[in-house]
């Protein structure tokens, strides 16, 4: 039986020459992933059943992004708690404040997770990780403490819809419109329990850091995973960081419930309206809806292109003083590049507030949370009721380019509608 | 394993926020989760539920959040099984995490009516509807997953 490249890996991960699509199968994981919120959950469900022992310490990642900084008493206790358990476990990868970047940039950038790979992660964006050719997918915590304990988790083997991309994208195209366009068009659940492959000559065009973005919110449509082939790129990308490349190829004749074409020339920049991200629209097709606050970062688009899509915009120019700016580097690592390139100097001197990397603002935890009736453009993935704050205030999301364009003009604006090229 | 109750229907779309409110998310309590399974969506429902009756609904049953506390309402219940045209995936998860079976079947989901007979073979992934005299194939479960249900959940099946 042919097979998609999802099931491929799926197969070799549980030693079997092939697997079909709503088969349940054991498979081994190569990665483990936990964060402050859904670890400590994960610790005491571990604790509970009794086991004083993880299965591999160098195959478990405990990243503490959400809250931290921490904001206040409980989230560090929740983190104190996890930093015990690392200690006690002597987790190898073990990220807190100084070395912590937010999970799905810091992974891929660590090579702790890459092509060929069986991650898990107890947080819905470990999809990321199929940029990179690996089959990565969320999972809740009772499934992260099994994980920590075996090396392993039950699957079932997705069947998949084909994204055939052609053309290259325009000057202010980035990966961010390419999803939110694709999400517009297949809906919010147009992809449930079912892998997104991404095939076709249009991939070439698009950076590793488009496809992390890409594959970042294939949950938002969802999709069980995202996954890009292993080509190029990702081997140039993976020997920075690295890795050995393992490339899984979709066989010819793999099945795909259904198969769409997305000409990248032909899309623009795309903005999601609240509250969902199914909601999706050329910005240029909007009317000029004044906001009170920008945020570029998350685990969607706090990468160094994003940042420097955001400088290319904001470099001698002014954010609107009716609008604040929020610029998280992903990670350190970033933030350091970001730095050499001069990039932070432009965000400060139009006005932008900088910080070290958390999550903080994309889910309403801190470091920028909306009042009653704001609204915000937002390079996060999310923009559900109250995502950002208060119940009754709103997001937009956007790419980078759109949300450092709208903060200079105090609305919903693309760079082009600015004269910004 | 075989269990054996009355169905009780649901429609599409029913989301974790009604299977359990928000509101008593400050809970890990069973019996008080039970209390407030359905409320917002059938408000008798945890009064007229009896042991071993088993949930039959529509499309993407258990969608939106990731909690497990939505599963743990169901089964504290004494619900026996959920049969659904399909399921959100991480709820699909979660309740075979926590020992609660579920099966897809969108023929005997649509099929089924209030109180019809059920009954479900988990060795041969056969449902039968006694009251209309009908059956469905659906995969049968593998036997770990058998296992995972069988001793109430992931970590005590592997507990040591
Ligand atoms: S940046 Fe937002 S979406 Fe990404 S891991 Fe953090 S909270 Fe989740």
């Amino acid at each position: 039986m042919s097979m998609t490249m999802t099931q491929k890996i799926i197969a070799a991960h549980c030693g079997m020459d092939e697997v079909r699509p709503g088969q349940i199968v054991m498979a081994e994981t190569d990665m483990v992933l936990g964060n402050d919120i859904t670890a400590p959950l994960a610790i005491r469900e571990f604790e509970k059943a009794g086991f004083d022992k993880v299965f591999d310490r160098r195959k478990i990642a405990l990243v503490m992004d959400h809250f931290t900084p921490c904001k206040d008493i409980k989230a560090a206790q929740q983190c104190l708690e996890v930093r015990n358990f690392a200690r006690k476990h002597e987790i190898v990868n073990f990220y807190d404040v100084g070395d912590m970047g937010i999970e799905h940039a810091l992974l891929p950038e660590l090579g702790l997770v890459g092509s060929g790979d069986l991650v898990i992660g107890a947080d819905s964006h470990t999809c990321t990780y199929g940029a990179l050719g690996a089959f990565s997918t969320g999972v809740g915590s009772t499934d992260m403490a099994y994980g920590m304990a075996a090396g392993r988790v039950w699957l079932k083997v997705p069947s998949a819809l084909r994204f055939e991309l052609t053309g290259a994208p325009g000057r202010w195209v980035c990966g961010k419109d390419v999803i939110l366009h694709i999400i517009g068009l297949i809906g919010v659940s147009g992809a449930q329990y079912r892998s997104m492959e991404f095939a076709g000559e249009g991939i070439k065009r698009l950076s590793m850091d488009d496809r992390l973005c890409i594959a970042n919110m294939a949950i938002e449509a969802g999709a069980k995973n995202g996954i890009f082939p292993v080509d190029e790129k990702t081997m140039e990308y993976e020997k920075k960081t690295g890795r050995r490349t393992v490339r899984y190829e979709a066989d010819p004749g793999a099945d795909y419930e259904a198969e769409y074409r997305i000409d990248l020339s032909k899309l623009r920049p795309t903005v999601s309206f609240p509250h969902s991200p199914g909601n999706a629209v050329p910005v240029d097709e909007c009317e000029e809806i004044p906001i009170d606050q920008v945020v570029i970062g998350s685990c969607t688009n706090g990468r160094l292109e994003d940042l420097a899509n955001a400088a290319v915009v904001l470099q001698g120019r002014k954010v609107s003083k009716d609008c604040r700016a929020i610029i998280i580097p992903a990670t350190q690592k970033i933030y350091l590049e970001a730095l050499e390139m001069g990039f932070i100097r432009t965000f400060i001197e139009a006005g932008c507030a900088v910080s070290t990397p958390t999550c903080g603002p994309c889910l309403g935890g801190h470091m920028g949370v909306l009042a009653k009736g704001e609204r915000a453009v937002s390079t996060t993935n999310r923009n559900f009721i109250g995502r950002m704050g208060h119940t009754e205030s709103e997001v937009y999301l956007a790419s980078p380019a759109v949300a450092a364009a709208s903060a200079i003009a105090g609305c919903l604006v693309s760079p082009e509608k600015l004269g910004i090229n | 394993m075989k269990v054996k109750g009355k169905a009780i229907k649901f429609g599409n779309n029913i989301d974790t926020d009604v299977i359990i409110p928000a509101r008593y998310l400050n809970t890990t309590d069973e019996r008080e989760l039970a209390a407030h399974c359905m409320e917002d969506i059938d408000a008798g429902f945890a009064s007229r539920v009896r042991s071993g009756d088993i949930i039959v609904a529509g499309k993407n049953f258990g969608c939106g959040s990731s909690r497990e506390h939505a599963p743990m309402a169901i089964k504290a219940c004494g619900v026996s099984c959920v049969i659904a045209a399909d399921f959100a995936r991480i709820f699909y998860r979660n309740a075979i995490n926590i020992g609660l079976p579920i099966l897809e079947c969108p023929k005997a989901a649509a099929d089924c009516r209030e109180g019809d007979e059920l009954s479900v073979d988990f060795d041969t992934g056969v449902i039968t509807n006694s009251t209309q005299g009908k059956s469905y194939d659906t995969f049968p479960f593998p036997e770990f997953l058998q296992n995972i249900i069988k001793s109430g959940g992931l970590l005590q099946s592997v507990k040591r």
